[in-house]
């Protein structure tokens, strides 16, 4: 089974006048041919960083070490020109705020239609008829094509935003918080569409967002994040279920199931706030907001251990942080 | 309400469980602009029903969540409790009596925590102007046992958690974070010892980490001050946590209402389960999501409002009920379908309690759509997947 | 309040060290010395600074420098009419026999005076019309932009000259002219940063406490709009200096008699064909000076609005 995408010893640090930012410490991931992962975390975790990285859309002044493999292509030593052909073609973004990402001057039709001929891999017509079928793939009636950003409702929106992410069909697609700004109705609306069209055409995905219930709605495995490092990764259920990290139940506690009587009455939640990144805590970041920590956790840094089958996590609690053995992915 | 109940609240006022706040009939409604040519000739904007005839009681003690979609006119409604918006129609009475005129006097009792604090926060004033503010404003210099200015601010730093108080007071809201300053805003509602206190969206602007803490907070003040808390959301999940009874509202009306473990785990009004339905959980993308236009406060249908998008009409069980014709033509407001569970809905009102549960839920059954697959899609799993083909 | 009712032993009242407003005051003492900080380190500002006060010390000290019988053509009868500069006239004479530097520098006066006056007027006007505008809307706002718009129109010469022809050209004819006119730019800003600043979450919070209009203005609207006027204050001076230097260029200015201003300068020197009979040391002299302290007003309001508007400091 191949990794579509493999990232390693990813460290990204943004360059500010205050300084260097250390976005994101030291994180391996790995997705496979047809799996959806979620990456989850608030503010200041990186994991939106971490979209732009994969493209190699970060600032130019940003620091990024480390090794992303896309499809068996080395990303970080790509020449611009092959860099130009991957984008979009080997992996595209749907954007945080992407309704907004719309030229409002533009046919919405001619946006998609941008991307196909841009990458040449079809003249205008042609490209107009695969426009067509895109728009009826994400739900939308092909008379469509016709219209200006403004003359669709937000859901709409967002499945010209889908459709523009498959026009080049690629292997991953990375979304970052589409569905945050949507209501629930139509948030499920595009769930479920991104769902089927993931299956139907065997598409990787990273699935990015803070709302935990939703990545286990819609993942195969999650990866939860806290001050640019991963705290916890395995299948979606079992990690929003049984979590292993603290932080990790902290996040699923913002999301409870309604019916589960444990949240009745009895809301949960961590003090503090997520860490800025320039001012990371020492040893384990999690612990000044961390209900279980003990002396060890100020000191020392815990690295990703085995938290059960398939299952690691950043905790100084599980069994092999003792024997300080870690788990690759 | 019984003499056990009045004696629990120390020196009177309202017994716990007594309206204190009453909302009969409200009507709130917007007028679209036209242009200019068009308003010579007389053409008016589109009329927007935002808040079509609401009726709710909150009773003393309570927290109680307003829920519902974007437009349904939950926030309308809680703008003008608050008097920030114009009524239409309808009274809005506070412990019995309807509001006068003149709202400060009613306003030092009834505060509002907004959504956004970073907004709600001046940025040039300091935490301390900021909190203090609500005292100048009702001429207050004095606490009750004569507490100068200084200690009432200390004293509602202290409530909202934030301590030592003094140490915010020069502080500016931009050098506080988010959780802080949502602390901030609900300091300064308390600072005058209000009976209620009314919060918009209090937490979804914040981290998902920090959402518990303020929540927690509230939960605390509720028991520790005699509060009436009023929540407004769009999370049904948080008024799970927190609220004691729901009303979950649909373009301008409440269509149901009870105690939150009834309505959110036995729902009585078709909506209500199409709302649960989509609450993000495992397994949910195969529960069904309701189709059809979003609601338009501009265009509301006649009958029941919800019948164009009512599964129960969709699939035809209304007409086997015959009430068919009820739910398109006949409007109707909230029934008491079981003690204290309230829902608006020809349905339930024809089934009862019982049998209505187990309509929708059989209607839920007929409406579902197609489960998508789980599982990894993958070479080895191919075998369980029927619905995916496989891609070279 | 049922304050006494709640449980006092869980209300702890915690002491006070300092009063908060002993703090608060040192605090604003403080912020005004971090914004002098960085005002220091803005070249311009400090240049146009530099002019402002070089300028200001001329007019005040005028008496000082050059005594007013200078502006007198009696005074000096045998001052050599239109010499060119020289040791004793350091910047010449002009065609009545008077120093040209005397003139230069009690025109600073004129020129400072109107200038603020006149500004003073403009920025009030302005100021409180987009107040009510902005914040009130409705009927209010309809009336008052449309005749906004209307003086907006109005070709501004045309109509300075014929309120100073009507009104009697003189010093409080050219202030009132110039205040009248000048507002509506002024209005039109303020009440584009009431409408905003109206949506703030801050005001509505504040309504729903209970505050009445006049407290909302003063406490949330105005503070949050003064940076804006005193930067268009700024401004605001510096186009009515050059409005006065243009009035009194056309002889609308204040009588020449009683006060001497650059333009009036420039307008004797023009009426006598200073330009084509090369007299330059007649028209540089008003001539720069105005342009410097027009300069030295922008170069300030620059510097201030960099100062001032955090979105433009590079963060």
């Amino acid at each position: 089974m191949t990794d579509v995408l493999r990232v390693e010893d990813l460290f990204i640090t943004y360059q500010t006048s205050a300084g260097g930012v250390p976005a994101v410490r030291g994180v391996d991931l790995a997705v496979k041919k047809g799996e959806v992962l979620g990456l989850a975390g608030e503010s200041g975790c990186g994991k939106s960083t971490i979209a732009g990285a994969i493209l190699r859309l970060l600032p130019a002044t940003t620091e990024v070490k480390g090794t992303i493999t896309l499809d068996g292509e080395n990303i970080l030593g790509m020449k611009p020109g092959r860099l130009r052909a991957v984008r979009w073609t080997g992996a595209s973004i749907i954007f945080q705020g992407a309704m907004h990402a719309l030229n409002p001057v533009q046919r919405v039709g001619d946006q998609i239609a941008e991307a196909i001929v841009v990458h040449q891999q079809a003249g205008e017509k042609e490209a107009q008829i695969r426009v067509g079928s895109l728009l009826e793939q994400v739900g939308l009636p092909t008379r469509r094509m016709q219209d200006y950003p403004h003359e669709l409702s937000g859901g709409q929106k967002q499945r010209v935003m889908i459709a523009m992410a498959l026009a080049c069909s690629p292997s991953l697609v990375i979304a970052d918080e589409p569905t945050t700004a949507l209501d629930v109705m139509v948030q499920a609306q595009v769930l479920r569409l991104m769902k089927e069209l993931q299956r139907d055409l065997g598409l990787s995905m990273i699935f990015i967002t803070h709302d935990l219930s939703v990545l286990v709605e819609t993942s195969d495995r999650l990866a939860i994040m806290y001050a640019g490092k991963i705290v916890e990764e395995g299948p979606a259920e079992a990690v929003f279920h049984e979590p292993k990290h603290p932080y990790t139940s902290a996040l699923a506690a913002a999301f409870p199931e309604i019916g589960d009587m444990r949240f009745r009455g009895n809301p949960t939640g961590l003090g503090g706030d997520p860490p800025d990144p320039q001012e990371i805590p020492s040893g384990c970041p999690f612990h000044p907001r961390c209900p279980v920590a003990f002396a060890d956790c100020e000191r020392t840094v815990p690295g990703l251990y085995s938290a059960g089958e398939d299952r690691r996590a950043a905790c100084l609690l599980m069994e092999d942080a003792k024997s300080g053995v870690e788990t690759r992915g | 309400m019984n003499a056990t109940d009045a004696a629990a609240t120390p020196g009177g006022g309202l017994p716990k469980g007594a309206p204190i706040l009453e909302v009969e009939d409200l009507h709130v409604t917007f007028q679209g602009r036209v242009g200019l040519i068009a308003g010579l000739r007389g053409q008016k904007g589109t009329l927007s029903r935002a808040v079509d005839g609401v009726n709710l009681q909150v009773r003393k003690g309570e927290v109680l969540a307003i829920a519902g979609e974007s437009g349904c006119g939950k926030t309308t409604t809680a703008r003008a409790i608050m008097g920030l918006q114009a009524v239409d129609g309808g009274t809005i009475k506070y412990e019995g009596k309807p509001l006068p005129r003149n709202l400060k006097p009613y306003l030092r009792k009834v505060q509002m925590v907004f959504q956004d604090p970073t907004d709600t926060l001046n940025p040039r004033q300091t935490i301390y102007e900021i909190i203090a503010e609500g005292l100048r404003i009702h001429g207050i210099d004095r606490g009750p046992n004569g507490e100068p200015e200084e200690q009432l601010v200390a004293r509602a730093l202290s409530h909202a958690g934030l301590r030592p108080p003094d140490r915010f007071f020069l502080r500016y809201p931009h050098e506080l974070s988010g959780g802080q300053r949502q602390r901030v805003v609900i300091a300064g509602a308390l600072v005058l010892d209000p009976e209620i206190i009314v919060a918009d969206e209090p937490v979804s602007n914040l981290d998902a980490s920090v959402r518990g803490e303020i929540l927690q907070l509230l939960m605390k003040l509720r028991e520790e001050l005699d509060l009436t808390i009023v929540i407004v959301t769009h999370d049904l999940g948080l008024a799970w946590t927190v609220a004691d009874r729901v009303a979950v509202m649909y373009l301008g009306r409440i269509v149901e209402i009870g105690p939150t473990e009834e309505v959110l785990l036995r729902p009585l009004h078709p909506y209500t389960r199409a709302l649960l339905d989509v609450v993000p959980e495992a397994g949910g993308l195969d529960r069904p999501i309701l189709t059809g236009e979003p609601p338009d406060p501009t265009r509301v249908p006649p009958g029941c409002r919800f019948h164009p998008r009512c599964p129960v009409v969709v699939t035809g069980k209304a007409a086997g009920l015959g009430i068919e014709a009820a739910c398109k033509g006949e409007d109707l407001g909230l029934e008491e379908i079981k003690p204290g569970q309230f829902a608006a809905c020809h349905a339930s009102r024809q089934l009862g309690a019982e049998a209505a549960l187990a309509a929708l839920a059989e209607v839920e059954a007929a409406v579902a759509p197609e489960p998508i697959s789980q599982g990894s899609w993958s070479s080895d799993d191919q075998q369980g997947d029927p619905d995916t083909s496989p891609e070279g | 309040m049922s304050t006494a009712q709640r449980d006092p032993a869980r209300e702890a009242t915690p002491e006070l060290p300092t009063s908060h407003k002993a703090l608060t005051r040192k605090r604003r003492k403080d912020s005004l010395r971090r914004v002098w900080k960085q005002y220091r380190q803005n070249r311009m500002g400090i240049a146009g600074l530099a002019i402002l006060l070089f300028f200001v010390g001329i007019a005040i000290f005028a008496p000082l420098l050059a005594s007013r019988c200078d502006l007198s053509p009696i005074c000096h009868p045998d001052n050599p009419a239109l010499s060119p500069p020289s040791a004793e006239f350091w910047f010449g004479t002009d065609s009545q026999a008077r120093s040209v530097l005397s003139l230069t520098i009690w025109g600073a006066r004129v020129s400072l005076i109107v200038g603020l006056a006149a500004t003073l007027i403009t920025v009030f006007i302005g100021a409180t019309i987009g107040l009510v505008a902005g914040y009130y809307g409705g009927w209010r706002e309809t009336v008052l932009m449309r005749l906004t718009d209307w003086f907006l129109v109005i070709p501004f010469l045309p109509l300075a000259i014929v309120l100073a022809v009507i009104l009697k050209p003189s010093l409080y004819t050219v202030i009132f002219v110039i205040g009248i006119t000048s507002w509506p730019s002024t209005a039109r800003v303020i009440r584009a940063q009431v409408l905003s600043l109206k949506t703030r979450g801050y005001v509505e919070h504040s309504r729903a406490l209970g505050s009445g209009d006049v407290h909302l203005v003063a406490r949330h609207i105005l503070p949050n709009v003064g940076p804006l006027i005193f930067a268009n204050t700024i401004l605001i001076v510096a186009i009515a200096i050059l409005t006065e230097t243009t009035l009194s260029f056309l002889g609308l200015g204040p009588d020449p008699t009683a006060n001497i201003s650059w333009g009036t300068i420039l307008e004797q020197a023009f009426g006598q064909g200073a330009a084509y009979s090369g007299y330059w040391w007649w028209i540089i002299p008003p001539g720069v000076a105005i342009v410097l302290l027009v300069l030295s007003f922008t170069m300030i309001g620059y510097a201030l609005d960099d100062v001032l508007n955090p979105k433009l400091r590079s963060r």
